[in-house]
């Protein structure tokens, strides 16, 4: 655990090591500032002691004494301020490249880890973890080092002064580091008890109000609210007794302050009277009571940022150590081009060990056929798309393109021999005309518009009153769903690649835009070797080969005819569709 | 902000003594200083050290009492923060539930679960500060400088010069910052923005093979987010050594002054030690100031968001919360004129009118954006028709109450949406009394119990939000059982067979219409095959209506239904009656 701990430290460290000499300039001027800081006080305390009483002043000697002071009031800002620069620009920095790492990481991690993680998850490291880490660094040197430098060099200081005051006050002020301490502990764990309610809070107002209309439409509301308020009731609770903890903090420490503060005024007192000590040293004394306890409420103040910080760092580090996907061979090819031969040889996959999905699957493909996968939702129709694109590898046997073995050919060599149009049309947030040519930057407008007319979404981009320069919303909310795909399809329609998967590509286009688009399709599929997932049976009929699948399994593999003749699974599938 | 006031009515007793205490503990703070003047100036100039323990057994004892009182303002103000943050979100949560789905995508969800959360957490944080700090720190402030006053008012004018610095330069500091965070969250949010695009887009992006172009978008917005951070910390690292400066400039000409009127007999060196600490009492109080007036310009902002909510008129109101009388032989449904508009973007129905039998079938069916959902949402007031009238069992639904309406009508929504909880918890939705027989019914109905019976808690499986461990087709199926548990005598079911494949999807019809008897039911479909042997066909094109009738009366009189049944079927399957 411990030694986890001191890795994380040292990874972190390593991260900073571009920035090292500025982070060493910080801790420089860090000890800097915080040897004048408490040179100030010592000088004006020694001022006060030349001003003893009427007629009594030595005028010069005060006036140098405030000299120095100044000087060293003016150095001390100074460094404070360079130490402020030096280490906000290496936390930030640091942040950028940690999150510059994690985001190079998503997309050379094989695309399984991806899916099988939640988006916010790892959109909340790269985001708020980073952020932590960058705090973390920012306090750790300001806060924790300046803090730790300043309890040294006072207790030095005091110590030199007047021992035995000194060891009053080191005594007495760890108290409130005690205390302080205790507050959090008991706090923290209201605090978790709060932020899992208030988490609690949010996600039931993101279920229930964002969908206001099956509340309605089933008269819920006065059921949720009473829900609500129940949650609600919870959070005040626990809110009320967190804050009311972590607001015992402050007054308790000004309470062992205060405490600090009369000590020092009693003894320092006595010792005066005893003539152990000056005037101006009690004064001294007072001011550097202040300055050693602050530094320690600083410090309690700051291991909650260091944990979380630390944690935050763990979970970056855990993307970062994620294995990548094993980088293209020395010997790939290169292939810019293919007949579109496709052989898939005793394949099996499954996406975890213990439940098999597909097994020995043979399948040859003569170049310029149709493949169409067919089968009930959830039969495993993107799978077979996942292992064409090596989105996923196959666990046993092999695919290969012109016979050649999909794994020697280059990554992104193989996944742009295909086209590819997916059920759920993605699109990035930039102009509509950057979006279509997503994949062929260097387009001409002609181009685009051409690729946009092939997708019968022309006469709709050119309506909107900024056309091609429309910029694309996230969630997209200023195109429908079918106007999005039929952008994604433009998109294709624009590279002209070799070969075509559409997975659902018309799912969200009604039937007469889909009717048009399927010639556009049929033209491009014309000498290209294509994949088509559908739920619509009429749209596949004319395929060359039907892949009918269930389970996972291929269950039935041949064209229309041969397959109704068959009378199977392919055959009731078809018929369902129009008797009712 | 002050429109808010009203939820803070219960803590009047804590808005009261909260900030009392503060001050009690705020004046004992003041004193020290003075006390500790005294200490040097009689008890170690007299050499009394009774005097001096007497003195230090004050500071002690006000120490402690400045502690309770201060745990009574804590206290206090915990209690009234947390109970008026309580309040402002039952309160917004019940206005919410009030308001028409129109007004709800005014905000969008996100927005609104912002405002309840984040929002109302500033507010309460505003109120805890009011109580805590509001009166103490300008009290501090003005205290320091009255006593600096009381023990030489020629000293004090050092303290009224260098005041107003410090303010000026808190000022200057976050008045040059504050725009600054609010670039950089946006900033953060585009970088977040590309992180989920790449996230979610990832296979698009290696299918393009757009790694590295993405990569540098990224970088791009990345380093752009790290320079503006780099440049508010360099404006607010001037804040420390700045208000150091004139805080320690002030001590300095404190002291030099000081010294003169000792020289001169008006003045003690003890008493230049108390004007010391007040110097340095004035500059702590002035950086709690300038948090405050941060928290509460976040909280004035939050304060509006807030208020907007509030003010939001529900656009469909209940007038009449009564039962009213039915008409037995009135048509289920009937559209008299009926046109709606959503804001702004022109008329998405016009001129509707149909009547449809109790009892009937009918299917709605037409392109994407032709109005189908729009109109089906009139039927239970999700939505008040602009213009006409929407009548069921012959009363204009605006005469009914909610739920009386909403009692008689079945939904089943476009995008299959569950609820955390169980899936007896989820059918209940429909009927709150529903038996086990009753569920095991709806769930025959909807095609769902065979999948349902294999799941290892069966009817008692847990959901997660929305539904979404279960896939989209499953998620559609027991939305559907959702609507039939309660045999409601109108159901809707809009493009409620979308996920569903062909063989499930008719199995689905067969049995809705075998169990179903005597129920209204309206399909709104795409699918020619879901709506060809309803009773009534209602064709919506753009809008408008492009004709009514059978599916064999549409095929030779209605262009457009002829057009959609084309691209589905063969010629012949569309002839074969």
């Amino acid at each position: 655990m411990k030694r986890a701990k001191f890795n994380t430290v040292k990874r972190i460290l390593c991260y900073t090591s571009p920035y090292r000499s500025r982070l060493i300039a910080a801790m420089i001027c860090a000890l800097l500032y915080v040897v004048l800081n408490l040179t100030a006080p010592i000088l004006i305390g020694d001022a006060i002691d030349h001003i003893i009483g009427q007629g009594k002043v030595d005028f010069s000697e005060v006036a140098q004494l405030l000299l120095m002071t100044a000087v060293s009031v003016l150095a001390c800002a100074f460094f404070r301020w360079l130490m402020g620069i030096f280490i906000n620009a290496a936390a930030y920095f640091t942040v950028r490249d940690m999150r510059r790492d994690v985001f190079r990481k998503f997309n050379s991690v094989p695309l399984r880890y991806i899916d099988n993680h939640p988006h916010g998850d790892l959109i909340s490291r790269i985001i708020n973890d980073t952020d932590s880490v960058g705090d973390g660094l920012l306090q750790g040197i300001t806060q924790l080092f300046s803090g730790l430098v300043m309890i040294v060099c006072t207790l030095g200081f005091m110590l030199f002064i007047n021992p035995y005051i000194a060891l009053v006050v080191v005594v007495i002020t760890p108290l409130s580091m005690f205390v302080a301490a205790f507050i959090t502990r008991i706090s923290q764990k209201m605090f978790r008890e709060q932020s899992k309610t208030q988490g609690e809070i949010s996600s039931y107002v993101e279920e229930y109000v964002g969908q206001q209309k099956i509340v309605k439409a089933f008269r819920h509301e006065k059921i949720s609210q009473k829900e609500f308020e129940a949650i609600d009731e919870r959070l005040r609770v626990c809110g009320q007794k967190s804050q009311f903890y972590s607001s015992l903090a402050n007054p308790c420490t000004r309470f062992v302050n205060g405490l600090v503060t009369a000590a020092v005024c009693i003894l320092g007192a006595v010792s005066t009277i005893n003539g152990n000590l000056s005037v101006g040293q009690i004064s001294v004394f007072l001011t550097y009571a202040n300055q050693y306890t602050k530094p320690f409420n600083e410090v309690t103040g700051v291991v909650p940022q260091l944990q979380s910080a630390m944690a935050g760092a763990d979970r970056i580090f855990e993307i970062l150590d994620e294995k990548s996907q094993i980088p293209d061979g020395k010997n790939s090819v290169d292939m810019e081009k293919c007949q579109g031969k496709i052989d898939i040889n005793n394949v099996s996959f499954s996406y975890v060990p213990e439940k098999k999905l597909i097994t020995d699957f043979n399948l040859h493909i003569r170049p310029g056929q149709r493949v169409a996968i067919v089968g009930p939702t959830g039969c495993g129709k993107t799978t077979v798309i996942n292992l064409l694109m090596r989105f996923y590898d196959v666990t046993k046997g092999s695919i290969c393109i012109d016979d050649v073995n999909i794994k020697n050919i280059k990554r992104n060599r193989l996944r742009s021999l295909y086209g590819m149009v997916l059920q759920d049309s993605w699109l990035y947030n930039a102009s509509i005309r950057d979006n279509i040519a997503y994949g062929k930057p260097d387009a001409n407008m002609e181009e685009i518009k051409a690729a946009a007319r092939e997708a019968y979404i022309d006469h709709f981009i050119e309506r909107l009153p900024n056309g091609y320069d429309t910029i694309v919303t996230e969630q997209g909310a200023n195109l429908s769903q079918g106007q999005r795909q039929l952008i994604c399809i433009a998109r294709v329609m624009l590279c002209k690649p070799p070969m075509l998967i559409l997975d659902e590509a018309t799912s969200s286009i009604d039937t007469r835009t889909e009717m048009k688009i399927q010639e556009a399709f049929n033209d491009m599929m014309q000498g290209r070797t294509s994949f088509i997932v559908a739920h619509r049976l009429s749209t596949i009929k004319e395929a060359d080969v039907i892949l009918v699948m269930k389970d996972g399994n291929i269950i039935e593999q041949g064209n229309h005819q041969e397959l109704i003749a068959k009378q199977g699974f392919y055959y009731h599938l078809y018929h369902s569709q129009f008797r009712s | 902000m002050f429109k808010l006031r009203r939820f803070l009515k219960k803590y009047k007793l804590q808005l009261i003594i909260g900030p009392l205490c503060k001050l009690t503990e705020a004046v004992f703070e003041l004193f020290i200083p003075l006390i500790t003047a005294d200490i040097i100036d009689n008890g170690v100039a007299n050499n009394d050290v009774g005097y001096v323990l007497q003195k230090g057994g004050l500071m002690v004892l006000l120490g402690a009492l400045g502690l309770g009182f201060a745990l009574i303002c804590q206290k206090s103000a915990s209690i009234a923060s947390q109970g008026f943050g309580t309040q402002v979100r039952n309160a917004m949560f019940r206005h919410i539930n009030s308001l028409s789905y129109q007004e709800i995508d005014k905000f969008g969800t996100p927005s609104l679960v912002t405002r309840i959360t984040n929002d109302v957490n500033q507010l309460q944080l505003a109120v805890a500060m009011l109580i805590r700090l509001v009166i103490r720190a300008p009290f501090l402030v003005i205290g320091a400088l009255i006593m600096a006053m009381t023990i030489d008012l020629k000293i004090s004018l050092i303290f009224l010069v260098a005041s107003p610095f410090i303010a000026l330069v808190l000022f200057l500091v976050m008045n040059r910052s504050v725009p600054f965070f609010k670039s950089i969250q946006k900033k953060l949010d585009e970088v977040s923005l590309i992180a989920r695009e790449n996230l979610s887009g990832n296979r698009v992006i290696r299918a393009f093979s757009k790694q590295q172009s993405e990569e540098q978008r990224f970088n791009e917005k990345n380093d752009a987010l790290s320079r503006s951070a780099v440049i508010v910390g360099k404006i607010s690292a001037l804040l420390d050594p700045l208000t150091y400066v004139i805080a320690q400039a002030a001590i300095i000409a404190v002291v030099w002054f000081g010294a003169k009127f000792v020289f001169h007999g008006s003045l003690m060196s003890g008493q230049i030690i108390a004007l010391v600490n007040y110097m340095t009492q004035i500059l702590l109080a002035m950086i709690v100031v300038s948090n405050l007036v941060i928290i509460f310009t976040k909280a004035f902002a939050s304060a509006a968001r807030v208020n907007e909510v509030f003010e939001t008129e529900p656009s469909v109101k209940e007038t009449n919360r009564k039962e009213i009388a039915v008409d037995e032989k009135s048509p289920a449904i009937e559209f008299r004129n009926v046109s709606f508009a959503y804001e702004k973007n022109g008329y998405a129905l016009k001129d509707i009118s149909f009547q449809i039998e109790k009892g009937s079938t009918v299917g709605i069916i037409g392109g994407t954006g032709s109005g189908k959902s729009t109109l089906v949402s009139l039927i239970p007031r999700f939505y008040d028709a602009a213009e006409g009238e929407v009548l069921v069992n012959g009363n204009n639904v605006k005469d009914y109450s909610f739920s009386q309406l909403r009692n008689c009508i079945g939904i089943v929504p476009q995008t299959a949406v569950l609820f955390s909880g169980t899936i007896k918890d989820n059918i209940r939705w429909g009927k709150k009394s529903a038996n086990e027989e009753e569920i095991a019914r709806a769930l025959k109905i909807s095609q769902s119990y065979e999948f349902v019976s294999k799941m290892p808690d069966k009817t008692d499986s847990m959901l997660i939000a929305g539904g979404k461990n279960l896939s989209g087709g499953q998620r559609q199926r027991l939305t559907i059982a959702r609507a039939v548990v309660s045999q409601p005598q109108i159901l809707i079911l809009d493009d409620s067979a979308s996920a569903l494949d062909y063989a499930t999807d008719a199995a689905l019809r067969k049995s809705l219409k075998e169990e179903t008897k005597g129920t209204t039911v309206i399909n709104v479909s795409q699918r020619v095959g879901t709506v060809r042997y309803a009773d009534q066909i209602i064709v919506l094109d753009k809008g408008k209506i492009a004709g009514i009738g059978t599916h064999n009366e549409l095929i030779d009189n209605c262009g457009i239904y002829r057009e959609i049944c084309l691209t589905q079927m063969k010629e012949e399957e569309v002839r074969n009656r």
